[in-house]
């Protein structure tokens, strides 16, 4: 993996003649997590889009990239649905990417990425046989295999119950440490445990929050992160009144 | 098991209402002959059936596997390029436009009276569905995986290979499952255009005979070898296209 770099969007973007965010500006700390909060629609998941090189349908005035200038290659993506082709068994859905661009399979990879998200005993298994957070847990193998220095990740956690989501949060944050995060979420309480920088997506704009002291993944019943998460959702409420308002 | 039950019972249920008709109407034996009469004669031609039915059987099975083939093909071509979707697709649906009764005189005239024509028969008959319902899969793969592939830097014949193909096989084996069908009817259209050999020859040889029990032992026969092929192919169907 090469040096994970700092990411920069300036502009404003619409689908067709529908705006979707006008003149934001978000830097994204090189080798940190960022969580990007806001409700739905506020244009947060196109942002991520952009960043992944996936914004075909999105027509977007301004610049945009890594902050060292490459950008081919760099990215994984995790999304909130976990894109395992049921086709194929755990261990070849984790090295999709190689297959896909036809190199060598590295099983020895393979086994010890597996071995990370403890789910060595199921690589022969079927993604119809797992559980929704075994198979999120395949899906961030895949993440992890690809062994990219920029990690874009839109609501993987989402789908999941409350204990099978703390698990996650906590080893997606192990497992990624050191790498450049976009974390997109509507959830305060796990931004509030991940973000190094938080940020609050607003129809106004993007604003920075101050997150809670600790290090990733904080605990998520430390008094910071109940106040910081509480201050979270107060603001995404405050959007909400003003949205309702300006109808 | 249940399944062979049910159709077991459908049919005795059909063998009683035939005699029953039978009991009511008393038509002669060369308008509607009794089942044991028709089972008589298929026991009786068993020589004469089986040599007729291997060369029906033989047409069907080619035309099965080339239209499977050609119709699989197509919809991979039809998936991969946008230039071929414009100029095609048009075509075949035009081409659905003209019955295939009237391809039969022309394709006997071109391909001559042997097993040539009655195989093109089939395979015409058969190559829409499987195309269609195949391309119609290809084109519904998941645009997420699609966005994923991307993200991991793969385009093109790679994805098809690996992703939109193995996802659209269960649309593959739809049009296979009708495919089973189908053909029987193509073969059969172009052995009455024009044939010394097949069921269908035999049919029509019997029907101007006024053999009529020999007509339907036929058509049992044929009747028969459909629902066996259709069974065998939703069998393979189900077993290596349905995985998900």
């Amino acid at each position: 993996m090469s040096a994970a770099p700092s990411l920069y969007c300036r502009g404003s973007a619409a689908f067709g003649a529908v705006p979707v965010f006008d003149a934001i500006e978000l830097k994204i700390a090189a080798g940190q997590w960022t969580c990007l909060l806001g409700s739905s629609g506020v244009g947060k998941s196109t942002i991520l889009k952009l960043f992944a090189g996936l914004g075909d349908k999105v027509s977007f005035i301004g610049e945009l990239g890594a902050s060292d200038g490459q950008s081919d290659g760099r990215v994984a993506m995790m999304a909130q649905s976990d894109l395992l082709l049921p086709w194929l068994s755990v261990s070849q859905n984790v090295c999709l990417g190689a297959t896909l661009r036809g190199e060598v399979r590295d099983d020895d990879r393979v086994a010890e990425v597996l071995n990370r998200v403890e789910l060595s005993e199921k690589s022969q298994s079927k993604p119809g046989q797992l559980s929704g957070g075994q198979r999120q847990r395949v899906a961030l193998a895949r993440t992890l295999m690809e062994d990219r220095p920029i990690v874009l990740l839109d609501e993987p956690f989402s789908a999941l119950d409350a204990r099978t989501r703390a698990q996650m949060q906590e080893l997606a944050a192990e497992v990624l440490v050191g790498r450049t995060v976009l974390l997109v979420t509507h959830d305060p309480a796990e931004a509030a445990r991940l973000g190094h920088v938080i940020k609050v997506m607003t129809a106004n704009g993007i604003e920075d929050v101050v997150p809670p002291t600790g290090s990733v993944p904080r605990r998520f019943d430390a008094d910071d992160v109940l106040r910081v998460q509480a201050g979270l959702l107060a603001r995404l409420r405050e959007d909400d009144a003003c949205v309702q308002a300006n109808i | 098991m249940k399944n062979w039950c049910a159709g077991l019972a459908s049919a005795v249920l059909l063998v009683a209402i035939w005699q029953a008709v039978l009991a009511l109407t008393a038509w002669p034996k060369f308008i509607l002959p009794g089942p044991v009469s028709v089972a008589e004669t298929i026991w009786e031609s068993r020589v004469l059936l089986i040599e007729h039915a291997l060369y029906t059987i033989a047409e069907v099975l080619i035309g099965l596997v080339l239209g499977a083939v050609l119709g699989g093909l197509s919809a991979i071509g039809l998936a991969a390029s946008p230039i071929a979707r414009v100029l095609v697709r048009p075509m075949l649906v035009f081409s659905q436009a003209i019955p295939v009764f009237a391809l039969a005189p022309i394709l006997t005239l071109w391909l001559g009276y042997g097993l040539g024509s009655k195989i093109a028969m089939a395979l015409i008959i058969i190559y829409f569905p499987v195309t269609s319902s195949f391309f119609d899969a290809l084109m519904r793969t998941n645009p997420e995986w699609l966005g994923l592939a991307r993200v991991m830097g793969v385009k093109g014949w790679r994805v098809m290979w690996h992703i939109r193909i193995p996802a659209a096989l269960p649309g593959f084996a739809s049009g296979l499952r009708l495919a089973a069908v189908y053909a029987p009817i193509g073969a059969i259209i172009g052995e009455w255009v024009g044939a010394s050999k097949g069921l269908g020859y035999l049919m029509l040889l019997a029907n101007g005979r006024a053999k009529t029990d020999l007509m339907f032992a036929a058509l049992i026969v044929l009747a028969i070898f459909t629902l066996v092929l259709h069974a065998s192919v939703n069998r393979l169907a189900n077993r290596y296209f349905e995985r998900i």
